[in-house]
C-alpha cells in the first residue's frame, strides 16, 4: 500500500476466524446489519489452533496493518482444547513482536462466540480505530511485493 | 473513620496474605476452636468481619487476644482460609499502630509472674516498645 | 493450472443493492486461471445451479468460486451441484459477500472493492485445492461396556434392546455395583435391591448381552467402529459354567475371617464366597489371598463338598480378544479414604462410619440384618450425628474440590429412616448448605425436618472424640453463633465420592481425556454430554461427574442411544478435511501426538531409502483419518512442517493472506 497524502489512510486488516464460533459470530453481525469497516477481511479456519504464527507474520510481510484472531471462548472450543493452544502460541508470538519492531497493538486475540454478533462488530470497530491511529505498518514489509 | 477502617481491613489481609473471600462459611473453624467460649467474636466471624471491612469492633475486642494460636482452625479449614492467620494479622496491625499497643507500660507490673525469667521481660520490652 | 469459473450471486437485492455484481464478475474474470465469470439473481435456485453445471461442462471447469452468502448457509448445496456436474465437491470455494460484506457496509464503492478482494482470496485458494474423497471405515456391530453398575447395566440393556451384541466387563465377581449395596433410594424410599436385581436378571437372561465378571480390560487398540479390546478374565478357581451357585462351599469353607468388602468390611466372609444372594452371575469365587489351598496346598474342603465338581485350583487368568464398534465407560465411583480427616476419629472408633457403611448397617441383608446397632458393642444407638461435606468442597488438599452432589439427599434419607424406624433416637445433621435440586428433592428434605423432626444445624463438626464408649462431638452452630458439644452414640460421615481408581488407566488406554479430578471429560459440556472427545467412546454414570441414580440411568440410556446411532451404520463416512503427515519431512518428534485431542496420531518405524542406496529406519507420524476431526492443532505444533490439513493447507491459507494483502 502506498502512502498517498491526499487520501485518507485505509488500513488492511486480516481476521482469522474459527469456523464454529467467531465465523458464525461474524455472520450474525451481518444478519443483524451491524456495521464495521470494510477494511476487515475474514479468513475462515477450522479452529483458532490452525492459525500458525507464520500466517500472521506473512500478513505483515505482505502489507497488512493489523491482524486479529478470533476463536471460541476458553472452554467452549469445538475441538475441546484448540483455543488454549492458540492462546499460548499467540502469547509467545506477541512477546516477540516488539523485538521485530511491530507494535503489539497491531495484533489481537479475541474470543467471540456464535451468539456475539454485536461483540464481533464492536471488536472490529475498535480494532480498526486502533490501527488507523497507529498508521501504516512498514516494518516487516517485503519491498519486493510493494506496488510501484 | 470509615476509610481508615477499610484500610485497616486491607492491611490485615495484606499481613496475612490470605483471601477471606475463599471462605464458604461452613463454620468448621468455630467447631474446632478450643477457646470458643472465651471469645466474644468467633473464628468464622473474624473472617467475615475482615471480608466486610468491619474490623474496628474486632480490634477493640478481647477476642483476638484469646486465640491460643493452636491452629486447629487452620488445620481443619477445607478452603485454606486459615482464620488464625487473620487473628495474628489483626494483632500485628494493632501492634504496628503507634501507641496502640495492647499493653500499657504501667499495666505490666501487675501482670508479671514471679517465675517469668528476667531476660524474657527485657527482650519483650525491646521487641514491642516503640 | 486450474480452469476456474466464478459465479457471483445477487441474492435478489441483498447483495446487488450494495455490491456492484457486474463489476465484481468483470474484475474477477481478469484473475489468472479464471476462464468463466458471470453473475445471476439467485445462484442457489434450481436455475442458478443448472447454470453452474452447464458452465462446468461447457468450459471444462476444474474449480468453482461462488461469491454469495455464508458457506455455513449453502456450502453443501454448491458442493452437491459441483459433484452432480462431475467435478470433486471439494473443488468449490465460497466467498462470503453477503453476511460479511453487503449486509454490513453501506458504501457501494467500498463494498464492491471488498467483494472483489474476497473473491480473489477464494480464487487463490481454489488454485491450490485438491480433490478430496471422504474415506469410509466399517463398523463392528458390537459394543463394550466397562463397568457393571447401574450405569453399565442400563446402557447394556438399551443397546441389546436395539438388537446389538453387548459385552459387560466387571472387575468384581458380580454386576450390580454400588447400587446393590444401597438400602433405600431417595426421594421415593423404595428399596434399591427391589428395583436393581430384576434388571440384573434381565442382563443375565438377555441373549445379546455377555457378562465378563471378575474381569478387566487389559488393552484397547483401534478407533471408532473398529476397536480391538483384550479382556483379562481373572482366575476365580471355579468353573463358571458348572457352578450352580448352591453356596454349600461357602458354608463349609474353614477360612471364615476374611473381611467382607460387600458389607464394607463390617463383617467377615469365607475364602470362597458369593458376594450376595442375588449376585449375577451367581457363581462362587475363591479369594486367592485367603484360600489355604491356594496359599499352601492344605485344605481342599470346597472341592470335596462341591457336588457339581466346579472347583478348579489350577485355573489360570484367561485373555480374550474381541472386536467392538463402540466402547462405553461406566467405571463408577468409590468413597474417598479418610486418612486426612483425623478430627472425625474414623480410625479410632468403629462407631464413626461412612455413609456407605451406614447403608449396610440399615440394610436387611447387611451385617446386622437390618437392625441399627453400633458396630462397637452392638447396642442400639440413641443419638446420631450426621456430618455433611466430609472431604467435599475442600480445596486445602485433604479432600476433593467439587461437590459430591448426592450427600445432601442421602443424609436426609438416612436421618429420615432412622427417625422412622427408631422414634426414640435423636438425629442431628450438620450442614454447610443443603442442596436439593431435583424433582421432589426439596420436598423430601423438608419432610425430614418437618415431619420426622430431624435437627438440621447450620455448622460443621470440628472434632469427634471417643470418651467412655460415647463420641463427644464438638461442633459449631452458626445461626445461634454458638459451639455445641453433643454426646453421640454414632457419627455418620457423608464422605466425598471420587472416580474409581481404575478410571485413570482406562482413560489412558482409550486416549479419552480426563479433568484434574479424574472424571472423564465430555465432548461438549452442554451439547454432547455423554460422548468423550475421542470418537467411539461414550460416558455413562459417575465416571463423568457425581450424579444420583435417576440421573445416572438417564445418562446411561442417552449413551446407549448414541452407541446405537453409531452401530446401525454399516460404514462411517469420515470428514475428508483431516490432517496428513508428509513422511519424508517428519522427524518423529511427537509434538503433534501430544497436542492431538483425539489421539489420532500414531508413530511407527518405517524404512526409507537414502541417496546412498542404503535404507534407514525412521520414526514417522501417521494420522488415522477415521479419528482425526480436522482441528489443525498438530499442523502448527509440527516443527518441520510435515503436518498439513487437507482443505485448509498452509499454502492455501497463505495464498488467501497474500490475496487479501495485495
Amino acid at each position: 500500500m502506498q502512502v498517498d497524502e491526499t487520501k485518507e489512510f485505509k488500513p488492511t486488516i486480516v481476521a482469522f476466524c474459527c469456523n464454529w464460533c467467531s465465523y458464525a459470530g461474524a455472520d450474525l453481525s451481518g444478519t443483524n446489519r451491524l456495521n464495521y469497516p470494510a477494511n476487515v477481511k475474514i479468513i475462515r479456519v477450522p479452529c483458532s489452533c490452525r492459525v500458525n504464527p507464520m500466517f500472521i507474520l506473512r500478513a505483515f510481510q505482505r502489507g497488512a496493518d493489523g491482524v486479529i484472531m478470533c476463536g471460541c471462548h476458553p472452554g467452549d472450543c469445538h475441538y475441546t482444547s484448540g483455543n488454549y493452544y492458540a492462546r499460548r502460541r499467540m502469547t509467545l508470538l506477541f512477546s516477540m513482536l516488539d523485538f521485530l519492531g511491530i507494535e503489539k497493538e497491531r495484533t489481537r486475540v479475541e474470543w467471540v462466540s456464535a451468539a456475539e454478533g454485536a461483540k464481533f462488530a464492536a471488536t472490529m470497530n475498535d480494532f480498526v480505530a486502533t490501527i488507523t491511529k497507529l498508521g501504516e505498518n512498514r516494518r516487516l514489509e517485503d519491498i519486493r511485493c510493494k506496488k510501484q | 473513620m470509615e476509610n481508615n477502617e477499610k484500610e485497616l481491613a486491607q492491611l490485615i489481609q495484606e499481613i496475612s496474605g490470605l483471601n477471606p473471600k475463599k471462605c464458604m462459611k461452613c463454620g468448621k473453624c468455630s467447631g474446632a476452636c478450643p477457646a470458643f467460649h472465651e471469645m466474644e467474636y468467633h473464628p468464622h466471624q473474624f473472617v467475615d468481619m475482615v471480608d466486610r471491612g468491619d474490623v474496628n469492633k474486632l480490634l477493640a475486642s478481647k477476642s483476638i487476644w484469646m486465640c491460643l494460636s493452636c491452629f486447629a482452625c487452620v488445620e481443619r479449614c477445607p478452603r485454606d482460609v486459615k482464620p488464625a492467620n487473620f487473628i495474628e494479622a489483626a494483632r500485628l496491625a494493632l501492634i504496628r499502630q503507634q501507641g496502640c499497643n495492647h499493653l500499657k507500660d504501667e499495666a505490666v507490673p501487675a501482670l508479671l509472674d514471679d517465675e517469668l525469667p528476667q531476660q524474657a521481660i527485657v527482650s519483650a520490652y525491646r521487641k514491642y516498645k516503640k | 493450472m486450474q480452469r476456474i469459473g466464478v459465479f457471483v450471486c445477487w441474492c435478489g437485492s441483498n447483495i446487488a443493492a450494495t455490491v456492484d455484481v457486474q463489476q465484481v464478475s468483470d474484475a474477477l474474470a481478469k484473475e489468472p486461471g479464471v476462464v468463466y465469470s458471470t453473475n445471476y439473481q439467485y445462484m442457489c435456485s434450481q436455475s442458478g445451479q443448472q447454470m453452474i453445471q452447464d458452465a462446468i461442462k461447457e468450459h471444462h471447469l476444474t474449480g468453482i468460486v461462488i461469491c454469495s452468502c455464508s458457506p455455513r448457509m449453502h456450502e453443501t448445496t454448491f458442493r452437491k451441484t459441483a459433484a452432480a456436474a462431475g467435478i470433486n465437491s471439494y473443488m468449490v470455494e465460497i466467498a462470503n459477500i453477503r453476511e460479511q460484506c453487503s449486509w454490513i457496509h453501506k458504501n457501494k464503492e467500498e463494498a464492491t472493492e471488498k467483494a472483489i478482494i474476497l473473491g480473489r482470496a477464494a480464487i487463490a485458494k481454489v488454485h491450490l485445492n485438491a480433490p478430496l474423497t471422504a474415506g469410509e471405515s466399517p463398523v463392528v456391530k458390537r459394543a463394550l461396556v466397562i463397568g457393571g453398575g447401574i450405569a453399565g447395566i442400563q446402557t447394556a440393556l438399551d443397546i441389546a434392546d436395539a438388537g446389538f451384541e453387548v459385552d459387560i466387563v466387571e472387575k468384581k465377581p458380580t454386576i450390580g455395583g454400588k447400587m446393590a449395596q444401597i438400602d433405600k433410594t431417595f426421594p421415593t424410599l423404595d428399596c434399591a435391591a427391589c428395583i436393581l436385581t430384576p434388571k440384573m436378571v434381565d442382563v443375565a437372561q438377555n441373549e445379546k448381552i455377555h457378562i465378563y465378571s471378575y474381569s478387566e480390560v487389559e488393552s484397547v487398540k483401534g478407533f471408532v467402529g473398529n476397536f480391538t479390546a483384550t479382556i483379562k478374565k481373572k482366575a476365580r478357581y471355579v468353573k463358571e459354567d458348572i457352578c450352580t451357585g448352591c453356596g454349600l462351599c461357602t458354608e463349609k469353607c474353614p477360612m471364615k475371617k476374611v473381611p467382607n468388602e460387600f458389607n464394607q468390611m463390617l463383617d467377615n466372609r469365607t475364602a470362597i464366597y458369593i458376594p450376595f444372594a442375588q449376585a449375577v452371575p451367581k457363581v462362587a469365587t475363591i479369594d486367592p489371598n485367603a484360600c489355604m489351598m491356594l496359599k499352601n496346598g492344605k485344605c481342599g474342603v470346597c472341592s470335596k463338598v462341591c457336588t457339581a465338581g466346579a472347583i478348579d485350583y489350577t485355573q489360570k487368568d484367561e485373555f480374550i480378544e474381541q472386536q467392538y464398534g463402540a466402547i462405553v465407560v461406566a467405571t463408577g465411583f468409590n468413597t474417598i479414604k479418610l486418612d486426612n480427616f483425623d478430627e472425625f476419629a474414623y480410625s479410632q472408633s468403629p462407631d464413626v462410619v461412612t455413609s456407605l457403611e451406614f447403608e449396610r448397617l440399615m440394610n436387611a441383608a447387611g451385617p446386622t440384618g437390618g437392625t441399627l446397632l453400633r458396630p462397637s458393642d452392638h447396642t442400639h444407638p440413641h443419638t446420631l450425628v450426621f456430618v455433611q461435606c466430609v472431604g467435599s468442597r475442600d480445596v486445602s488438599g485433604c479432600g476433593k474440590p467439587y461437590c459430591s452432589k448426592i450427600c445432601c439427599m442421602y443424609t436426609a434419607k438416612h436421618a429420615m429412616l432412622c427417625r422412622e424406624k427408631y422414634p426414640d433416637t435423636e438425629v442431628y445433621v450438620f450442614y454447610i448448605d443443603v442442596r436439593t435440586p431435583g424433582k421432589n428433592f426439596d420436598e423430601f428434605y423438608r419432610r425430614a425436618v418437618e415431619e420426622y423432626g430431624v435437627h438440621y444445624i447450620k455448622g460443621m463438626v470440628g472434632k469427634v472424640a471417643p470418651k467412655n464408649g460415647k463420641l463427644m462431638v464438638q461442633a459449631s452452630d452458626l445461626l445461634a453463633n454458638d459451639q455445641l458439644m453433643i454426646e453421640a452414640d454414632m457419627v455418620v460421615l457423608a464422605t466425598a465420592i471420587e472416580p474409581d481408581e481404575s478410571a485413570r488407566s482406562i482413560a489412558t488406554m482409550l486416549t479419552a481425556s480426563m479433568d484434574t479430578n479424574d472424571f472423564f471429560t465430555e465432548a461438549h459440556p452442554k451439547l454432547r454430554p455423554v460422548e468423550s472427545p475421542t470418537a467411539g467412546i461414550f460416558l455413562s454414570g459417575v465416571c463423568q461427574g457425581p450424579k444420583d441414580i435417576p440421573e445416572t440411568v438417564s445418562q446411561a440410556s442417552a449413551a446407549a442411544s448414541k452407541v446405537i446411532g453409531l452401530l446401525v451404520k454399516d460404514k462411517l463416512t469420515c470428514n475428508p478435511c483431516v490432517a496428513e503427515s508428509n513422511e519424508m519431512m517428519c522427524n518423529g518428534c511427537s509434538a503433534c501426538e501430544k497436542v492431538c485431542p483425539y489421539g489420532a496420531i500414531t508413530y511407527s518405524d518405517k524404512e526409507f531409502r537414502t541417496p546412498y542406496r542404503t535404507t534407514i529406519m525412521r520414526r514417522v507420524a501417521s494420522v488415522n483419518p477415521a479419528v482425526c476431526q480436522g482441528c489443525g492443532a498438530c499442523t502448527v505444533a509440527c516443527p518441520s512442517g510435515a503436518m498439513d490439513l487437507k482443505g485448509f493447507s498452509t499454502r492455501q491459507i497463505m495464498a488467501e493472506v497474500d490475496a487479501i494483502c495485495k
